[in-house]
């Protein structure tokens, strides 16, 4: 099942490089080189079917070897989104070209913090998006919770690697098979920068009910991922 | 860490405001020192942000620049930034190591009467967040709110109309809570609170004269 998943065909990746087993390699996290700038970016000719990419792989290619044409791959795929995000949230084109480096710029620098057993790779740069756009449109900090010990060679477990994968499957099923009402006041309370009182301000729907269609929301997204 | 029970959790909407990132910073705050001590909070918390990933993963794409990757390729070139190193261990959590500059010898307390003492700490406008000392069996003095009020016990405990709050117990009071909360004897109990309106004291001169409650 993971193979089948983990089919990587981006037309992007000129270079040639032995065949992708989808065997994550074991590295020991403490053990990796010291992160150094991408030479040269390869051009795709063809833009690639992003749907059935297994963007943890690609990014632990990044994670482990520096692999530039696989950087370029995340690139194509979350900096357009990324700035469509910071854009959503109130940033201007500039600001939100900016930032959507940056956030680009960190996922490569910090790639060795990525745990694929934890997040998928969208929900890892939706917080460093979320972050970036705490400290630019609000210029406020982010407090974050303690960091997790997990010991010096944690190498997450592939059984949940596979669980992430399909729970991230199944919630974004989930949230398009949402009502658009429902929906839609899901992407605000995310995307618009907005607390639940500044939407009620902004739509005219009551607090309470604001609070109970989101409410609803989440429960039947609970419901499909029981 | 985690061998301290806790009875008091984080609400969904705080949660999800949290790791959607519209919380108050104070707010913010309160929830990741909780994060810090509670493994289901945190659980919960990385589900929300799970549900960020995938309305990211769904947008329509914003065009990007023409030199995009290049001009990424070029930050990325000119290095890392600089991480802050996080201190550990001592009573507080590391996000509130952050703000206080240190662990609780670091606090620079305010005397606010009958033995409570109290330190802002520096957050954006949205609330304000502060650390309250209360001597053992010490009330603080009762109040009403105008807005929400977060407040985390990081040492000893507290007793209020809602039950006991000892260490990661958060209490969510808002306007409807008129509450007074005596700290168990015992230890000092010191708490991180946040608030978005300012306090009302019923009165200028607490009611409580002195300390009461002496188990």
């Amino acid at each position: 099942m993971l193979t089948d998943a983990l089919t990587l065909d981006f037309a992007d990746a000129s270079p040639p490089r032995p065949a992708y087993t989808g065997r994550v390699r074991a590295a020991p996290r403490r053990a990796r080189p010291i992160p150094t700038a991408p030479i040269a970016e390869t051009k795709p000719t063809v833009q690639p079917a992003t749907d059935d990419i297994d963007w943890s792989a690609v990014l632990l290619r990044v994670r482990d070897s520096r692999d530039n044409a696989a950087f370029a791959a995340l690139f194509r795929h979350f900096a357009p989104r990324v700035k469509a995000f910071l854009m959503k949230s109130g940033a201007d084109a500039t600001l939100a070209e900016e930032c959507a480096q940056d956030v680009m710029a960190t996922l490569w620098h910090k790639a060795h913090l990525y745990d694929p057993a934890r997040a998928s790779v969208a929900t890892w740069i939706f917080t460093i998006a979320r972050n970036r756009r705490i400290d630019a449109l609000r210029r406020a900090r982010r407090p974050e919770p303690e960091d997790l010990t997990w010991g010096p060679d944690h190498e997450p477990d592939q059984a949940d690697v596979l669980a992430q994968r399909q729970d991230s499957a199944r919630l974004g099923a989930a949230l398009t098979q949402l009502p658009p009402k429902q929906r839609e006041l899901i992407e605000q309370a995310y995307f618009g920068d907005r607390t639940h009182t500044e939407i009620a301000a902004a739509t005219g729907l009551p607090l309470g009910t604001i609070k109970s269609r989101i409410r609803l929301a989440l429960d039947r997204l609970r419901h499909e991922l029981k | 860490m985690t061998t301290m029970t806790i009875q008091h959790h984080l609400t969904d909407d705080l949660l999800m405001g949290y790791a959607a990132g519209t919380l108050p910073e104070a707010f913010s705050l309160v929830v990741a020192v909780h994060l810090s001590l509670c493994d289901d909070c945190r659980a919960r918390s990385e589900a929300y942000e799970a549900v960020g990933g995938s309305l990211l993963g769904a947008l329509e794409t914003a065009d990007l620049a023409e030199d995009s990757l290049q001009a990424t390729l070029r930050r990325i070139a000119a290095g890392p930034p600089t991480e802050r190193v996080r201190k550990a261990g001592g009573l507080f959590p590391a996000p509130l190591q952050d703000y206080v500059g240190g662990d609780l010898a670091a606090v620079r307390w305010r005397p606010v009467g009958m033995g409570v003492r109290q330190a802002i700490l520096r957050t954006d406008r949205g609330a304000s967040a502060r650390l309250l000392y209360i001597p053992a069996g010490a009330a603080v003095p009762d109040h009403g709110h105008r807005g929400r009020e977060l407040t985390l016990v990081l040492q000893g405990a507290f007793r209020d109309e809602d039950g006991r709050f000892g260490p990661g117990d958060v209490e969510i009071a808002d306007e409807a809570v008129q509450h007074t909360p005596t700290a168990e004897a015992g230890l000092p109990c010191i708490c991180l609170a946040a608030t978005d309106a300012p306090l009302r004291f019923r009165s200028l001169i607490p009611r409580l004269a002195q300390p009461f409650f002496r188990i």
